[in-house]
Parts: structure tokens; C-alpha cells; sequence
């Protein structure tokens, strides 16, 4: 490229100067909507609601002691971690071979991913919804089941921690399917024939080649799909019972309701640490652009 | 005999995925006047009742205005970052990515209180203009990572030739850069109209009262049972949702087309 001057600046210098322009209002917004509020709500925890509702700002250590200390917030984190824990592993047993089928079928893979992720653009709330009209007690099962004779009386399904994480499980499923997908197909097939001809069974042809090849794909949906489920909010409202409230759940009584905003400040940022601890591990191990390869 | 095993478990997982939704659809026509089993007939009153609910109306228009807003403004920063971060060498690459990308690996209720009360300190209350923020700064990185994907089919030969055949980079832009772009703004602008049209948890903290997009009126109207209604908007959504983005497509595929490419 031949730099052209008299134009005031050289091309090279444009090239370094204009990436810059380009970047600066997205870097901005993210900074100012993002970074700095999370910073501020740092501090904000910090801070003590007194009875008046008023803030007083200084350095409390209560709404830690609170967020940290008080059994009814532990057992509700515990139990929204194994909630899901049991969600993502029930999504990559389900899933990898629904992933494995897409990436060695021989018929249309783009018209396959296509169908799945068709679901996935259905609004989130009908979704969830969804499922009370299946499970419900005038739903589809219940119906079925008093129709063949099975039951008299139709069984209450709905409203508890199973369904929960059914409505989880239906959510995320696309999520962990496609990133599993991701990466078996970029897997070289000579790898499973020739482990097959040097005499290895298909079975150990799979658990010995493919299946170590296609771990990235499975943590990275893994990991989103660990994330986002201990960070819902809505699942719990609409098919869970009165004791299946998860850790969002907390916040958005004290944010919302209870208007205590220092404790729920803190509340959140121990969402945060953990789900955060999680993202920076996995960066570690296998860096971000394998997540980013099943995202976009 | 495995493969066979493997393809009926992968058509088992794919009724799991569809089975509710063809359910919503199937009661939407549902001529009983519980939302429920067994159905009694075909209809379409449910979506009749739906047209003449101006609650439902209010926030079908909220979230239009919303979800339009929010493509425009995340597809304008997206669009000038992603430009950045492919066409040119900028130092700390990876970083300024991840910085980007930030929003979605916050989870949303954090993402959502922090943004809430930072704001509320300054003074902005709920509002608009809060849920306008909101949306914009998490569907973001959505819309920057469509975009990359893209940007980097698109040639940059051509746009040199243009700069060497004497345009400025300007008319470079308007001219050449952004026809050849043009599926990606659409993409990444149709993405983000779909995930703030779709977004409930975030909308749940920074709407001001009496404000409904339609997810929160959704489920402000599950609170009682589940109406018929509800499952005639789901079906109106689904056709919504699933419909614009293959619109979107097909839109992206007729314009790649025209230009050649």
C-alpha cells in the first residue's frame, strides 16, 4: 500500500488511529454500563439500609455478614449450584449423542442444526410455559394417562424441583448440543478409521480418539449451560413450588421487594464471584475461543 | 445397530425440543374455554380475544419500539467495533474482545442490578431509557460476534482496489465496505431486535411500573392460570420469533446474492 501524503496524515497513521474511533463507542457503553456499575455496586454492599430507608454510606461489614453467614441464603445457593449441576449433566448425557448423530450424519447437517435451533428461538417464557400445558393437571399427560386408564384421578407433576429442571433442561439442551457439535465436526474422521483399523473397536475407537477430541465443545457448553441455569430467575417462578426459589430469586426480593439494596448488591456479587471463578477457570485451561466458537 | 440407537435418540431429543411448543400451538386453536385438554374443536377465538386486548396490544408495541431501538443503537456500536477488531491491527486484541464480550459471561441478574442502582445513583430512575440501556448492552456482544463471523468472508481486496482507484475512505465505505456488510448489519440487527424482544429477566428489574413488554405481560398473566389467550400469543410469537429470523435470512441470502458474492 503506498502511503499518501499531502492528505494531511499518512495511511499508516490513519490505520493506527481509526480502529481506535471505531472501537471507542462500544468500549464506551460496555465501560460505562457495565464495568463502572459493577465497581459502584462494590461499594454499595459496603453500605448499610437503615430502618428510615435511607443509605448510610461508609464501610459495614453487615450485609456480608448477612449474604455470607445467615443458613437460609447458604442452603438456597447450595441447592441453586446442584440444581444446576444436575442440569448440565443431564444436558451433555442427553445431548452428545443428539451432537454426534448431527456432526456424522450424511444427510443435511445444515437443515438439522437448522431444526434445533429452531426452539431456540421461541420465546424463552412460552417455552417454560410450555410445559404447563403438558404436565399440568388438565394437560397433555394427564389427559392421556385418564384417557388410557392408567390413573383415575389426575397426578399433580408440576411445581417442584423436578420440573424445574426439566424447564432448565429443554432451555439450555441447544446450547450444549450445539458447542458439542462444534467440535466433533472439526474432528478428523481418518482419525476414527484408523484407530478402527489398527484394530480397536468402534467403541473404543470412540472412547479413545473422538470422545477426548470433543471435550472442549463439551466443556464450553458445559460451562454456559452451568452459568446460565444458576443464574435464572423465571424457571423457578413458573414451574417450580413455593420451596423451590433459587439464588436470583434472593436478589430480586431484596432489589425489588424487600428495597434493601446494599444486601442485594451483595447478594449478587456473590453470584458473580462464583459463576465468575468458573468463566476465569475455564479461560485458564481452555481459553475463550472455544466459547466464542459456539456462540457465534 | 449403535448408529441405529444414536439416530432414535437423537430423534427423541428433537420431540423433547418441539413437543411443548407444537402443544401451545395445537391448544391456540383450541375451541374449549379452558386452555387445556381435551380439545373440543377448532377455532380461532382465542386469537380474536388476543386482537382485542389492549393490554396485550400496549406491550406488543412497547417491545416493538424497544426491540427496535435496541438493534439500532447495539448494531451501530457492533458494527463499528467488529469493523475495527477484523480490518485493522489493533495491540491487546484479545483483551478488547473480551472486554466486548464481558455482558453475556455476567450473569443477568447481576448484570441487571448493578446497571439498575448505578443508575438509580445518578439519579436515572427506572424508565425507558433504563430498559433501552439494558437491552443494548446485553444484546451487544451478541450482535458483535455475528458480525465478526461475517466480516470475515468479505474480501478486503476490493475495497483496496477502491482506495487505489482514488475513493476516500469514506465513499470507500459507503460505496463498497458497507453493500458488501449489509447481511451482517441485518443479522446482527435482527439478533438483537429477537433477544431484547424475547428478554424477561433484565426487563423484570429496570421496567418502571405499569410498563409491560410482552414476555413480562406473559408471565404477569400466569400469575392467574394459564388462558387460551396466553397460548395464542405464544403461537403469534412463535410465528414472530421464528419467522423474522428466517426472513432475516433469506433476506441476507438474496442480498449476498445480488452482490455477487
Amino acid at each position: 500500500m503506498q502511503s499518501k501524503k499531502g492528505n494531511g496524515m499518512t495511511v499508516e497513521a490513519r490505520e493506527t488511529r481509526q480502529p481506535w474511533i471505531l472501537l471507542s463507542p462500544a468500549l464506551l457503553v460496555v465501560t460505562l454500563l457495565l464495568f463502572v456499575p459493577l465497581l459502584f455496586i462494590v461499594v454499595y454492599s459496603f453500605w448499610l439500609r437503615t430502618a428510615t430507608g435511607a443509605d448510610q454510606v461508609g464501610f459495614f461489614l453487615d450485609n456480608w455478614q448477612e449474604a455470607l453467614g445467615d443458613p437460609f441464603y447458604r442452603d438456597i445457593l447450595l441447592n441453586t449450584l446442584k440444581i444446576a449441576a444436575i442440569t448440565t449433566v443431564v444436558c451433555a448425557a442427553a445431548g452428545y449423542p443428539a451432537a454426534y448423530f448431527i456432526a456424522r450424519s450424511k444427510g443435511n447437517k445444515a437443515l438439522l442444526l437448522l431444526l434445533l435451533m429452531l426452539p431456540f428461538w421461541v420465546s424463552y417464557i412460552i417455552r417454560t410455559m410450555s410445559w404447563i400445558n403438558i404436565l399440568g393437571v388438565s394437560g397433555a399427560l394427564n389427559t392421556f394417562l385418564m384417557w388410557t386408564g392408567v390413573i383415575n384421578e389426575p397426578i399433580q407433576m408440576l411445581y417442584n424441583e423436578a420440573t424445574v429442571i426439566l424447564g432448565l433442561v429443554h432451555f439450555l439442551m441447544p446450547f450444549m448440543i450445539l458447542n458439542i457439535f462444534v467440535s466433533l465436526d472439526g474432528i478428523d474422521r481418518n482419525l476414527e478409521d484408523a484407530a478402527n483399523s489398527l484394530g480397536a473397536t468402534r467403541i473404543q475407537g470412540f472412547r479413545e480418539v473422538t470422545l477426548p477430541l470433543s471435550l472442549p465443545g463439551l466443556a464450553a457448553g458445559g460451562l454456559l449451560c452451568f452459568v446460565l441455569a444458576a443464574g435464572t430467575y423465571i424457571t423457578p417462578l413458573v414451574l417450580g413450588g413455593p420451596t423451590d426459589a433459587m439464588f436470583a430469586n434472593l436478589v430480586f426480593e431484596a432489589i425489588i421487594t424487600q428495597l434493601n439494596w446494599p444486601l442485594g448488591s451483595a447478594l449478587s456479587l456473590m453470584l458473580l464471584v462464583i459463576l465468575g471463578a468458573l468463566v476465569l477457570l475455564y479461560n485458564h485451561f481452555l481459553g475463550m475461543a472455544q466459547l466464542m466458537k459456539g456462540l457465534g | 445397530m449403535g448408529w441405529m440407537l444414536i439416530r432414535m435418540w437423537a430423534i427423541l431429543v428433537y420431540i423433547f425440543m418441539f413437543l411443548p411448543v407444537a402443544v401451545v400451538v395445537l391448544l391456540s386453536f383450541n375451541a374449549s374455554q379452558f386452555g387445556s385438554f381435551p380439545m373440543t374443536g377448532f377455532s380461532f377465538r382465542w386469537f380474536i380475544e388476543l386482537a382485542n386486548n389492549e393490554a396485550i396490544l400496549r406491550a406488543f408495541r412497547t417491545s416493538i419500539i424497544l426491540g427496535g431501538l435496541t438493534a439500532l443503537v447495539s448494531t451501530t456500536l457492533g458494527v463499528l467495533a467488529s469493523l475495527a477488531l477484523i480490518r485493522y491491527k489493533v495491540p491487546g486484541q484479545n483483551l478488547i474482545s473480551t472486554i466486548l464480550i464481558a455482558p453475556i459471561l455476567v450473569p443477568e441478574v447481576v448484570l441487571a442490578v448493578a446497571l439498575l442502582l448505578f443508575l438509580n445513583f445518578l439519579s436515572i430512575n427506572k424508565s425507558f431509557a433504563l430498559l433501552l440501556f439494558g437491552h443494548v448492552i446485553f444484546t451487544l456482544p451478541f450482535v458483535i460476534l455475528v458480525v465478526q463471523a461475517r466480516l470475515v468472508s468479505i474480501r478486503r481486496d476490493i475495497e483496496e482496489a477502491a482506495l487505489s482507484l482514488g475513493a476516500n475512505p469514506v465513499q470507500t465505505f459507503f460505496q463498497i465496505t458497507l453493500p458488501l456488510l449489509l447481511p451482517a448489519v441485518l443479522a446482527g440487527g435482527l439478533f438483537a431486535f429477537t433477544i431484547s424482544f424475547d428478554d424477561i429477566t433484565g426487563t423484570l428489574f429496570w421496567k418502571p411500573g405499569g410498563v409491560e413488554t410482552v414476555p413480562t405481560q406473559i408471565f404477569a398473566m400466569l400469575r392467574n392460570s394459564i388462558s387460551p389467550e396466553i397460548n395464542a400469543l405464544g403461537t403469534v410469537m412463535i410465528l414472530l420469533t421464528v419467522g423474522l429470523p428466517v426472513l432475516g435470512l433469506a433476506i441476507a441470502r438474496w442480498a449476498s446474492m445480488k452482490s455477487g458474492g
